[in-house]
């Protein structure tokens, strides 16, 4: 397949007066056209930034310090503001963390809808009024049409979701970004919403890249993972090896501390032990170092890099070939 | 459930028993006058009992009532009908010293550990705000003590005590919600999704200290969540409401082996495993269409209108011992321990 992006070394820090917070430090990736990549990390490892640098949506005191993402065949940190606004929303669209005050309030569901379709797309009032309604049904709104004059307040929560796909749909995008679509709704609702976006996906070619902390839902939606730790990614593989053959203690850790429906009742949870570090004080050498227990002398002063440890799958692990017995693997 | 609610604590032998309880929420409009103009029914004839000892899971969509009925059971909210019982007496009629007593043993630990603690009170006057109040302390050194005792026992430092809400993260803020709750040695404590706000790391640990607290002070938990694999986790029996009303209630190996309800049969196949081998193989029921609001109830079985069973008489058809005359459907005990509220089944 061909690749639609290609991230390299991306790092973005926020300059701060308390100091340089290292959000998203040196991060490498692909996605290939019509493939959903799932971002996973805990609460603050950076998953949020690294998505609005693509979109170069990062406002002071942020800053992108290197790298390159290449999109299209284009630098996207390269381009003018004015050529980046006509990839934002029309070839890279992004569904984003907060949808309840992503809408604006004041202005009706087709009002916001059409901006984007009429801006873009060069369509009349009519015609955009005609998508909009097409949109909405799609996402599973029924009478899409009748329902353009309606206020965000007057749709649930569920509703509304489905409306800021609609709205990252509209313009038929390559490349769609979902920040945690679905942590605000209930698993019912979050099965609906991820099974349209996976749809859409394969009939449009659409790339995804969705960005969660639900493990369950990468397992069934993803084709493959990065996983993020402190501003970079130590783990990176198809999901099935991710789950199946995970080589990094932080990947082992997340995996192993969740209940799963589908297991017999455990004594107790393993959990990981303390909490992810400061990204402004990181320590030396490894940043998971401090929780880990397998560390050794040397991941106190080096970093380690991401190695190939099975095919189309790499750690950032000095121990990882140590690791392959740690998981018991799934029953 | 009728007949063994009727009886008292001593042939029960239940910690708690809720019967037909009902929580509206009154909505007015007019800005001099005030008028009545329709009601949230939030919790809507609901009744069940939990047992001294074991933890009651209750899951449900957001805003199906899970909070209302955890609050309207410690009496931080008036029930518009229906009664809670603690130990057999019926909380609406205590007064004085006995009611101050079931309050001390009926505690709670809220969903959002960043607004549920005061940020101007160090974390110290915090948990050992409680013992104050219930007049349990005697002395500054016992008091200072006591509540160092407390930290450590959920997992900090006594040291800590001097440290603001601010200065701790979410899971930390959680644990100190926990030792508030313990402070007064309830026997009882409804905690409510006190794990969705953490990340997954963070969640195991808490998840872990209330099994272990549980253990080590006979504790008798509701514990109500959205992630069904936790409430798996951690339940003995579990609830399932859907807009204000019990849709199942059963064992936790029975609700999950032999769902009876359309309703917890989607639910629990909407349910990602975090495994793609399993996930590429697995069958799920998509639900269509949203919640309906609860101010606007649909007539009959709540929900009809999403359900994938749906027949002609679910509607509003009264049927003789499987509804009321409304058409509701009543929550039957369809096995021991498996109580249901669906005609079909
Ligand atoms: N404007 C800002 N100023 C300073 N630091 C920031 C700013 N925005 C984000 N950060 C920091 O950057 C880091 C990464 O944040 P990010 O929002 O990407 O996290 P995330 O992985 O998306 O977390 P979550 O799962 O909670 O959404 C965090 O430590 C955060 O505190
Ligand atoms: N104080 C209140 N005044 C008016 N309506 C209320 C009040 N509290 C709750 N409600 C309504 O009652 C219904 C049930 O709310 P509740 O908070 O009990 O739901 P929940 O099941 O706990 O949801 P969640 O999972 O989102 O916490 C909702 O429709 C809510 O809007
Ligand atoms: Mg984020
Ligand atoms: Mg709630």
């Amino acid at each position: 397949m061909a690749k639609l992006l290609e991230v390299d070394d991306l790092a973005t820090y926020f300059f701060t007066p308390e100091g340089v917070v290292k959000a998203v430090d040196g991060i490498t990736y692909d996605l290939e056209e019509g493939e959903v990549l799932a971002l996973v990390g805990e609460s603050g490892c950076g998953k949020s930034v690294s998505a609005l640098s693509l979109m170069r949506l990062i406002a002071n005191p942020g800053r992108n310090v290197r790298g390159s993402v290449m999109f299209d065949g284009k630098d996207l940190l390269e381009l003018t503001e004015p050529e980046m606004r006509g990839i934002r929303g029309n070839d890279m669209a992004m569904i984003f963390q907060e949808p309840m005050t992503s809408l604006n309030p004041v202005l009706t569901i087709g009002k916001q809808l059409t901006e984007a379709i009429t801006l873009h797309l060069g369509y009349d009032k009519q015609q955009s009024e005609g998508r909009a309604g097409d949109l909405l049904e799609m996402v599973g709104i029924p009478e899409g049409r009748g329902r353009l004059n309606d206020y965000p307040h007057q749709f649930s929560g569920g509703m509304r979701q489905r409306v800021m796909i609609a709205m990252a749909l509209s313009c038929n995008p390559k490349m769609l970004i979902a920040d945690e679509p679905t942590t605000a709704l209930d698993v019912t609702i979050q099965a609906q919403i991820l099974e349209l976006v996976q749809e859409l996906g394969k009939e449009t070619g659409t790339s995804v890249l969705i960005i969660t902390h639900n493990l369950g839902v990468v397992a069934r939606y993803a084709d493959r993972v990065n996983v993020m730790y402190a501003g970079k990614i130590i783990e990176r593989g198809t999901a099935r090896e991710i789950y199946g053959n995970p080589r990094h203690p932080y990947t082992i850790g997340l995996l192993k501390s969740v209940p799963r429906l589908d297991e017999t009742r455990k004594e107790l949870l393993e959990p990981i032990e303390g909490l992810p570090p400061d990204l402004i004080f990181l320590p030396e050498g490894c940043a998971f170092r401090e929780r880990c227990a397998y560390a050794i002398d040397r991941c106190a002063t080096e970093i380690p890099p991401l190695v190939e440890v099975a095919d189309a799958h790499t750690a950032a692990c000095f121990v990882s070939d140590q690791l392959g017995s740690e998981w018991g693997g799934n029953k | 459930m009728e007949d063994t609610a009727k009886m008292p604590l001593n042939e029960t032998g239940n910690l708690v028993d809720v019967k037909n309880l009902v929580k509206y929420f009154p909505v007015r409009k007019g800005i001099v006058i005030q008028r009545h103009v329709a009601d949230v029914k939030a919790v809507d004839d609901v009744s069940f009992f939990i047992r001294p000892g074991e933890t009651l899971g209750m899951v449900g969509e957001s805003g199906c009532g899970k909070t209302t009925v955890a609050r309207t059971m410690l009496q931080l909210y008036r029930p518009t009908s229906g009664t809670v019982e603690f130990q057999g007496q019926d909380l609406a009629t205590l007064k004085g010293r006995a009611l101050r007593d079931a309050r001390r043993e009926m505690q709670m630990i809220f969903q959002d550990p960043y607004g549920s603690l005061n940020p101007r009170m160090n974390c110290g006057n915090i948990i050992g705000e409680p013992l104050i109040v219930h007049k349990l302390t005697r002395s500054r050194n016992e008091y200072r003590d006591q509540v160092a005792e407390l930290l450590t026992t959920v997992g900090l430092a006594p040291y800590m005590a001097s440290r603001f809400p601010h200065e701790f993260s979410g899971g930390q803020r959680q644990r100190i919600g926990v030792a508030r709750a313990l402070a007064v040695r309830p026997s009882f404590i409804a905690c409510d999704e006190p794990v969705s706000a953490l990340d997954v790391s963070i969640q195991a640990q808490l998840i872990n200290l209330l099994e272990e607290l549980q253990a080590q002070f006979q504790l008798t938990y509701l514990f109500v969540a959205h992630d069904l694999s936790v409430v798996r986790h951690i339940s003995d029996r579990i609830v399932v409401m859907y807009l204000g009303k019990i849709a199942e209630i059963a064992t936790r190996d029975e609700l999950y082996a032999n769902p009876l309800h359309p309703y917890t049969q989607a639910l629990l196949s909407a349910v990602p495993i975090p495994d793609p081998v399993i996930e590429a193989t697995r069958s799920r029921i998509l639900l269509t269409g949203d919640v309906p609001s609860p101010l606007r109830p649909p007539p009959g079985c709540v929900f009809n209108p999403r359900c994938q069973s749906v027949g002609d008489d679910c509607a509003g058809t009264h049927t003789e011992g499987l509804t009321n005359e409304a058409g509701v459907p009543d929550l039957r005990e369809v096995s021991p321990d498996h109580w249901v509220s669906c005609i079909k089944v």
